[in-house]
């Protein structure tokens, strides 16, 4: 059996499902930047 | 004639045979033979193929029959209903990954988070056939990564885990087939020869060691239900890093691997009894399944590709390795670099490959999580 109006609780679940992962990865990436930063010798 | 019947009630349980018990055993088989002949991920398709074989067999002792607790089902109890053997195995894998190289290029992250568009797109997709539940856990197939995908599909309470973990580590193991068409489809040959100097940076052992921790801070805030999964990896990575317990280190990356591997190959084959796992819905989730993996290597590409957009000449990036950004480690990394040294002998990718290889871990793991966070 099709669902066909699945599409709209799927739809943004995507969109909501991308942009969170790019800022979950988007936090890690700064803060390993800032640990880089903080803890290299000179 | 007592004695006739005797001897042919050794063989009643031929009555219980069924055509669909013959296609499971045809299926196991095909798995060990592509496990031995083809070397494809051996050490999960074996266990599973053999199993699938063992629980399929009339009235199979491996498996619960009536008021009969059989072997297999009570590992699955012990360890998969309560998501503890892909965690545990979680805990080897972390101990094997030296995340160094990705630390000195935090920014190839980004590459990992696109490479995990399949796994939306594919419950975009997998929702018109299926209820929210299975089609989520049939989404995280793209994750490319075997506990990842039986954690979420357990959790998710799926019907369909049998069918899941063999298109999941089949998908794994066939990386070096799927990819390539789909990278040469989305870039031109200059794109390919585009070439990336290595330059090694420097990473403080502190870094390496606060890394895992930061990471299961982050991800656990974010995405609560994902902090068993990447606590775990995280956990097996301080191991590692840490520096003062490379006996434990050592026993995770190998003795607890491999034992978690041996037993949890055979449970997932508990769940591919010919009743679960022999019907049209196993077909669908296959093609699922791959549409899940041609979406992850596209996002990963078309991500390096929009990038290029907005950097100069000289700096752009060969696209390929954001194809390398599904989980599939280290194989996605590995053929990366093959298609680079094909296109010209002297491009070699691996190191940026190979790090967006890893980071696709991380991001599989996270994208697991916030599957699981959605559909709270």
């Amino acid at each position: 059996m099709l669902h066909l109006s699945s599409w709209m609780t799927t739809l943004p679940m995507m969109f909501i499902g991308m942009v969170g992962i790019i800022l979950v990865i988007g936090i890690i990436v700064l803060a390993v930047m800032l640990l880089n930063r903080l803890t290299s010798r000179k | 004639m007592n004695f006739l019947n005797t001897f042919a009630s050794l063989f009643s349980n031929f009555g219980n045979l069924t055509w669909q018990m013959v296609v499971m055993w045809c299926i196991g088989a095909l798995l060990v033979y592509l496990a031995i002949a083809k070397k494809m991920e051996p050490s999960l398709l074996l266990p599973m193929g053999f199993g699938a074989i063992l629980v399929n067999l009339p009235l199979s002792g491996a498996i619960t029959q009536g008021d009969t607790v059989g072997p297999i089902s009570a590992l699955f109890e012990a360890g998969m209903s309560n998501e503890l053997f892909p965690l545990l195995l979680f805990i080897g894998i972390g101990a094997m990954i030296d995340f160094g190289p990705l630390l000195e290029k935090p920014w190839l992250m980004l590459f990992g988070a696109a490479a995990q568009f399949g796994i939306f797109f594919t419950l975009f997709l997998a929702g018109f056939f299926f209820d929210l539940r299975d089609a989520a856990s049939i989404a995280v197939i793209g994750a490319a990564d075997g506990p990842t995908a039986i954690f979420v599909a357990n959790t998710l309470n799926s019907q369909y885990l049998g069918a899941i973990m063999v298109a999941a580590y089949s998908y794994m193991a066939l990386v070096p087939i799927v990819q390539p068409p789909v990278v040469k489809l989305l870039t031109t040959r200059k794109e390919r020869l585009i070439r990336m100097p290595y330059e090694k940076g420097n990473v403080s052992q502190l870094t390496k060691i606060l890394f895992p921790v930061v990471v299961t801070i982050i991800a656990g805030m974010v995405a609560p239900a994902s902090v068993a999964l990447v606590g775990f990896l995280m956990f097996g990575n301080l191991l590692r890093e840490c520096g003062v317990l490379n006996a434990l280190s050592e026993t995770a990356q190998n003795v607890l691997a491999n034992l978690i591997t041996l037993v949890l190959g055979l449970t997932v084959a508990g769940q591919m009894t010919a009743d679960k796992f022999v019907r049209p819905d196993t077909l669908l989730i296959l093609a699922l399944g791959l549409v899940a993996f041609v979406f992850d290597t596209a996002g990963g590409v078309l991500f390096a590709k929009l990038l290029n957009l907005f950097l100069p000449e000289g700096k752009k990036l060969n696209p390929m390795i954001g194809a390398a950004g599904i989980s599939a480690f280290p194989m996605s990394g590995r053929v990366v670099n093959k298609m680079g040294l094909e296109e010209d002998s002297q491009n070699f990718l691996l190191m940026y490959s190979i790090s967006v290889n890893v980071s696709g871990q991380i991001a599989s793991v996270i994208a697991g999580g916030l599957i699981l966070t959605l559909m709270a």
